[in-house]
C-alpha cells in the first residue's frame, strides 16, 4: 500500500517558484544472489567468462528443459529477510512474467508475483549529509523481497546494424528488494541503499557490488506539495552508484516540480538515467507497458518452508551492522556517531576490531576514522585497498603508547606508512624519530632554551601561559623527539610553576 | 517364415529369450512393415539404420545376458520426446529441421531398457489436436479404413496407428486431454496415461505443463504394462515427477478383480451419445460384473465444466510454454525488419492455425483483467474436479467410462469446427485436470466395423488395480479385430 504519512524535515524541501516541495522516494534494489550455480539450472554464476560459455540448455530455453530450483538460493533469500527483519513466508510460489525479447530465452522470466519469499519489514538508516554530518534516523519498510532469474546481456555496441546475445548472466538468481516509499531526500535514499548493501555484505549473501551490477536500484520519485496529496512517480531504472541515486533523484525531482508549476502534469513513465549528462529520460511510457501475463509456474511445486528451518537459519545469522553498533558502543564506549561510521559495511567494523583489540578504543578509533579513512578517502582508495593495514596501524598505536614516539610525530610516521615505506618501527628506526626520555638529556635543552629566552622566563611565573612557548620551544631544539611529559616536568621545575 | 509383426510385445520379448529370432531379425521385419506403410504417413522421421545398429547391439547384450525389459524392442516414439541425433519436430514447421542434443528422461529410460527406436511418429502440431490433422507432415490415416480415410485420433496419432498395423510392437505418446487415450479408442489399440508425475516430462516438448504425461499405445493391456515400466520413474530433472517405485505392472495384468468396486458415473452418459457407445458401456459393465466385481453409480458432479476448464488452463500454459519459439536460437527463422517483425513472421510461419488459436486463446484468458474470470475461475473448477474424484473414491476403486464419444471420423470432417472437435476429450479430460491414470481398451466394433474404447479411471497412483482391471476387461472383451492391411499393394 501506497503510505506517505512521513513529511520530510524542512530543511529537505525544495524551493519551487509556487512554493516548497518535498520528494517521495521508493527503491526496488536489485541484488544478486552470491551462488555459484544460478537460480534453476547448475550453471557457473562466475562474473568475466567467456561470453555464452556459462549456459544450459535450460537457461537457453531449449525445447522439453525444466527449471529445478537451487535451494541454497531459497535459504540466502530467507538470511536476507531475516537481516531486513522481515516476515518470512512459509509458503511461496514462483510465476511466469511473460515478454518477448532476445536475451529472455524462455519467452518468460521466472519471477515471484503474488506470494514473494519475504513480506514486510523495515530497517533502520541514518543519512549523512553533503558535509558529512548525519542527519536524524529514519526507518524505511521493507514492502517485500521475491527471488526470479537475471536476463541475459544484449550488447549492441559490437556491430553497427547487429545485436549480439550474452546469456551467461541468464538465470542468475537476484533478490528484488522492494521499500516502501519512505524516503524523502535523495540523501535517504542512498543511505538505504548503503544500508541494505551493508546487511547483504554481511550475511554474505549478496556481494553488493554495483559496479558490476550485482547491485542496482530502480528509483520511484514523485513530489508533492509538503505533507500534500502524492503526485505521479516515475520509475528511473537500473542506477548503480550512490552518487548516481542522489543525481537521478535531484534531477527527476526537479523536472517533476518544473513541469506541475509550469502548468503540465507528469506521465507515469519508466526512464533512465544518464550518468554522463546527469539527466534523466524516457525508456518506455505507461501505454507501452507490458501486460506480462502472471501465472503460477506450472513446471515448479510451490516452496513450503519449515519454520523449524528458518528458525535455525536465524541462529547461524551472521552479527549484523546494527548489532555490531551497539557492541561498538557498550564494549568500547563509543559514540554513536563513531560507531555507526565503523559498521557501516563488515570490512570497516572487522578491520576496527583488529585496530582496538587490546588497545585504548578511543585512539584505535580516531586513528581508523580520522586518519586512515581521511588518507583513503584523500587518496580515493576503498578500504580493502588500504596501504596501511589493520596490523600496521595497530602497531603504530603501540609506539605511541609505549613512549617510544610521541603523537605528532606519530602523524608523520603514518603519513610514511601510507607511502609505502614500511611499518612504524621501520620508520622510526630509518628515520631516527625515537623519542629522548633521557632526563640528563631534556635537561640540557631545557636550560639551553631557558637560557636563550631569559626576559619570558622572568615573566613565567606571572604569566604561566608562557609554559607553552617554552615546550614549543624544547620539543623544536629537540627535532620533536623529546618526550613531552619529560618536558613540561622538567620545565615546570625550573621555571618555578 | 512366420510375419514376426504380429507378435505382441511380451510374446516378441519371449521369442527373443527363447531364441527362436533376434532383435536385428525383428527389427527388420518391422522396418519393412514401415517400408510398406508410407501411405500412412505414420512417421515424421525414420531412423532404420540406428535402428538396426541399436538391434545388433542389443543381440550383443542379450548373448551376454544383459536384459532390460524391452530389450531388442523396434518401438516408435512420438516426435515431442526429444531424441539425441534425431530430429524432433513436435509436428511443427518451427521446429522443422531441430535436432536435439539431448535425449528425453523417458527415451533414455527406454534406452537403457533396450529399446531399438525405429523413428519418430506423427502427431498433431505440439500435440494440440484430436484428429492428427494439425501436423505440419500431413495427417495420419487410420489403418481402420472403411469407404473413406478415417482419422487416427490425436495428438498421438501417429503412435496409435503405427501400433494398429503392426509397425512397431508399440510406441511412446503423450496425453494432455485424451492423447493417447482417444486415438487408442480410434484405432483399437491400448493407451495408458499414468498418474502425472510418472513419467518425467524432462526432454519433452512441453504443451501444457501441469497436465502433460507420457504413456504408451500398445497392442495389449500387457504390453503397455511392460513399456509403462520402461518409461516411468523417478528424475530429479523434473520438480513435478513423483519420487516412488516403479512397480512390476506386468504382474499385476491378470490379478482378479473379485470383490473391486467399479464406478459408473451418471454424468458421463452425455446427450447424443451414439447408440454403439452406451451399448459398449453396457457391455463393459456386464463383463467387470461377470469378472466379480460390484457395480456402483456414482457421481461426478462437475464434469461438465471440465473440458471449458481444460480449454482455457491447457492454452494459458501453452501460450507461455511455446513462447521460447522465437526464431532466435534454434529452429526456423523468417527475417523481418526489426525484431518484433522477425518474431511475427518467424511465428506466423511457423505454427499453424490450431497452435496459433490457442496461444491466443491463452494470451488472452491470462491478459489483466481476463485473468481472473478465465484462468483462476478454471483453477477453481479444477480443485471441484478433483474433489469429486475424491469424493468417489470412498465408493468405488476404479471408474468405468467410453473413451471418446464417437467412433474415428473421416478425415477432414471436423477441422471446420474447433469446438465440435474439443468436444473429443470430453470423457479424458477428467483425468489430466485431477492428475489421475487412465487406460483405454478396445472393447468393441461399432455397427460400421469401427473400433471402439472403453476407459479406467483409476487413484493416484493406482496403476496396479488399472491394469488389473483393464486386464479383465480385454479378456472378457475378446477383441481381437485387426484392420485388413490395405496400404500393403
Amino acid at each position: 500500500m501506497f503510505t506517505a504519512e512521513r513529511v520530510a524535515d524542512e530543511k529537505d524541501w525544495i524551493k519551487g517558484e509556487t512554493g516548497d516541495w518535498e520528494v517521495i522516494i521508493g527503491l526496488e534494489v536489485h541484488a544478486q544472489v552470491s551462488s555459484n550455480s544460478k537460480l534453476f539450472s547448475g550453471s557457473s554464476t562466475k562474473y568475466g567468462a567467456e561470453p555464452n560459455s556459462q549456459v544450459s540448455l535450460v537457461d537457453a530455453g531449449m525445447p522439453g528443459m525444466l527449471p529445478v530450483v537451487n535451494e541454497y538460493c531459497i535459504e540466502q533469500a530467507i538470511k536476507t529477510g531475516l537481516g531486513l527483519n522481515a516476515k518470512i513466508n512459509l509458503y511461496s510460489r514462483f510465476d511466469r512474467k511473460n515478454y518477448f525479447y532476445v536475451d529472455l530465452p524462455q519467452g518468460y522470466q521466472i519471477s515471484q508475483f503474488e506470494h514473494p519469499i519475504v513480506g514486510e519489514g523495515n530497517i533502520e538508516v541514518l543519512p549523512i549529509d553533503s558535509d558529512g554530518n548525519t542527519m536524524d534516523l529514519v526507518t524505511v519498510g521493507i514492502e517485500r523481497l521475491h527471488l526470479e532469474q537475471d536476463a541475459g546481456k544484449s550488447v549492441h555496441d559490437l556491430s553497427p546494424d547487429e545485436t549480439y546475445v550474452d546469456l551467461n548472466r541468464c538465470g542468475v538468481a537476484l533478490m528484488e528488494i522492494v521499500s516502501k516509499p519512505d524516503m524523502r531526500s535523495p540523501e535517504e535514499a542512498s543511505a538505504y541503499v548503503d544500508k541494505l548493501r551493508g546487511i547483504v555484505r554481511a550475511l554474505g549473501t549478496c556481494d553488493g557490488d554495483m559496479e558490476k551490477g550485482n547491485l542496482r536500484a530502480d528509483v520511484n520519485v514523485s513530489v508533492r506539495k509538503p505533507g500534500g496529496e502524492l503526485g505521479t512517480r516515475c520509475e528511473i531504472k537500473n542506477v548503480n552508484s550512490m552518487r548516481f541515486i542522489r543525481q537521478a533523484i535531484n534531477y527527476e525531482a526537479r523536472r517533476h516540480i518544473e513541469i506541475i508549476e509550469a502548468g503540465g502534469s507528469i506521465d507515469q513513465e519508466t526512464r533512465l538515467f544518464d550518468s554522463i549528462k546527469g539527466e534523466t529520460r524516457t525508456m518506455r511510457s505507461k501505454e507501452d507497458a507490458h501486460d506480462y501475463r502472471y501465472f503460477p509456474d506450472p513446471d515448479l511445486l510451490p516452496l513450503n518452508i519449515e519454520q523449524s528451518y528458518v528458525d535455525d537459519l536465524k541462529a547461524k545469522l551472521p552479527e549484523l551492522p546494527d548489532a555490531i553498533k551497539n557492541r561498538f558502543m557498550s564494549d568500547y564506549n563509543l559514540s554513536e556517531y563513531d560507531a555507526r561510521i565503523l559498521t557501516a559495511d563488515k570490512i570497516k567494523s572487522d578491520f576496527y576490531e583488529l585496530v582496538a583489540n587490546g588497545r585504548d578504543a578511543k585512539i584505535a578509533a580516531n586513528w581508523t576514522m580520522g586518519d586512515l579513512f581521511g588518507a583513503l578517502n584523500k587518496s580515493g582508495l576503498e578500504l580493502n585497498e588500504t596501504p596501511v593495514s589493520a596490523k600496521m596501524l595497530g602497531e603504530l598505536i603501540d609506539r605511541i603508547s609505549d613512549n617510544t614516539i610521541s603523537g605528532k610525530i606519530a602523524k608523520s610516521v603514518f603519513e610514511r606508512m601510507f607511502n609505502g615505506e614500511g611499518n612504524a618501527d621501520e620508520i622510526i628506526e630509518a628515520q631516527g624519530l625515537k623519542q629522548v626520555t633521557d632526563v640528563g638529556a631534556i635537561t640540557a635543552i631545557v636550560d639551553e632554551v631557558i637560557a636563550n629566552n631569559n626576559e619570558q622566563a622572568q615573566k613565567a611565573v606571572e604569566n604561566p601561559k608562557l609554559l607553552g612557548f617554552f615546550v614549543g620551544q624544547v620539543m623544536k631544539a629537540s627535532q620533536g623527539k623529546a618526550n613531552p611529559q619529560v618536558v613540561n616536568q622538567l620545565l615546570r621545575e625550573k621555571l618555578g610553576l | 517364415m512366420t510375419d514376426l509383426t504380429k507378435y505382441t510385445l511380451d510374446e516378441a520379448l519371449g521369442g527373443m529369450n527363447k531364441g527362436d529370432f533376434t532383435s536385428v531379425e525383428l527389427t527388420q521385419a518391422h522396418i519393412s512393415a514401415c517400408e510398406s506403410a508410407t501411405e500412412l504417413n505414420a512417421f515424421v522421421t525414420t531412423s532404420f539404420e540406428q535402428a538396426l545398429e541399436a538391434a545388433k547391439n542389443s543381440d550383443l547384450r542379450r548373448a551376454k545376458g544383459e536384459i532390460g525389459i524391452i530389450e531388442g524392442a523396434p518401438l516408435g516414439v512420438k516426435d515431442l520426446f526429444c531424441t539425441d541425433g534425431v530430429k524432433t519436430t513436435a509436428g511443427s514447421n518451427i521446429l522443422d529441421q531441430f535436432e536435439p542434443t539431448y535425449e528425453s528422461a523417458v527415451t533414455a529410460n527406454m534406452n537403457a531398457q533396450g529399446m531399438v527406436m525405429l523413428g519418430k511418429l506423427n502427431l498433431d502440431e505440439f500435440a494440440m489436436g484430436s484428429s492428427n490433422e494439425t501436423s505440419a507432415y500431413g495427417p495420419v490415416i487410420n489403418p481402420w479404413r472403411k469407404e473413406e480415410n478415417l482419422v487416427p485420433g490425436g495428438s498421438s496419432g501417429g503412435s496409435a496407428a503405427a501400433v494398429a498395423a503392426d509397425l512397431c510392437l508399440g510406441a511412446t505418446a503423450t496425453d494432455t486431454g485424451g492423447s493417447i487415450r482417444q486415438p487408442a479408442s480410434f484405432t483399437g489399440t491400448v493407451g495408458i496415461k499414468p498418474t502425472y508425475g510418472r513419467c518425467s516430462r524432462w526432454g519433452t516438448v512441453a504443451f501444457a505443463s501441469s497436465l502433460d504425461q507420457a504413456g504408451p499405445i500398445a497392442k495389449t493391456v500387457k504390453d503397455a504394462a511392460i513399456l509403462l515400466q520402461s518409461m516411468a520413474g523417478y528424475d530429479e530433472k523434473d520438480s513435478t515427477s513423483l519420487n516412488v517405485p516403479v512397480p512390476d505392472w506386468k504382474a499385476s495384468c491378470g490379478k482378479s478383480i473379485k470383490g473391486q468396486k467399479i464406478g459408473i458415473p451418471k454424468e458421463y452418459m452425455i446427450d447424443g451419445m451414439p447408440d454403439d457407445i452406451k451399448k459398449l458401456w453396457d457391455n463393459g459393465i456386464e463383463w467387470l460384473k461377470d469378472s466379480g466385481a460390484e457395480i456402483v453409480p456414482i457421481s461426478l458432479p462437475h464434469t461438465k465444466y471440465a473440458l471449458p476448464a481444460y480449454y482455457v488452463v491447457a492454452p494459458a500454459e501453452a501460450s507461455s510454454n511455446l513462447a521460447r519459439y522465437d526464431g532466435m536460437r534454434y529452429g526456423l527463422r523468417t527475417n523481418g525488419s526489426d525484431l518484433n517483425d522477425t518474431y511475427a513472421r518467424t511465428r506466423t510461419m511457423g505454427f499453424g492455425d490450431e497452435v496459433k488459436r490457442r496461444i491466443m486463446i491463452g494470451t488472452y484468458v491470462l491478459s489483466a483483467g481476463y485473468y481472473d474470470a478465465y484462468y483462476l475461475r478454471a483453477q477453481k473448477v479444477r480443485a471441484r474436479i478433483v474433489e469429486d474424484f475424491e469424493n468417489a473414491w470412498y465408493k468405488c476403486d476404479t471408474i468405468l467410462t467410453p473413451t471418446a464419444p464417437s467412433a474415428p471420423f473421416a478425415l477432414g470432417r471436423k477441422v471446420v469446427d474447433p469446438v465440435e472437435m474439443y468436444l473429443n476429450d470430453i470423457f479424458t479430460v477428467t483425468t489430466n485436470l485431477a492428475g489421475l491414470p487412465g487406460i483405454s481398451i478396445p472393447a468393441g466394433l461399432n455397427a460400421d466395423g469401427l473400433p471402439l474404447g472403453l476407459q479406467i479411471i483409476g487413484k493416484a497412483l493406482d496403476e496396479d488395480t488399472v491394469f488389473a482391471t483393464a486386464s479383465a476387461l480385454e479378456s472378457a472383451a475378446d477383441f481381437n479385430s485387426k484392420p485388413a492391411k490395405w496400404w500393403i499393394k
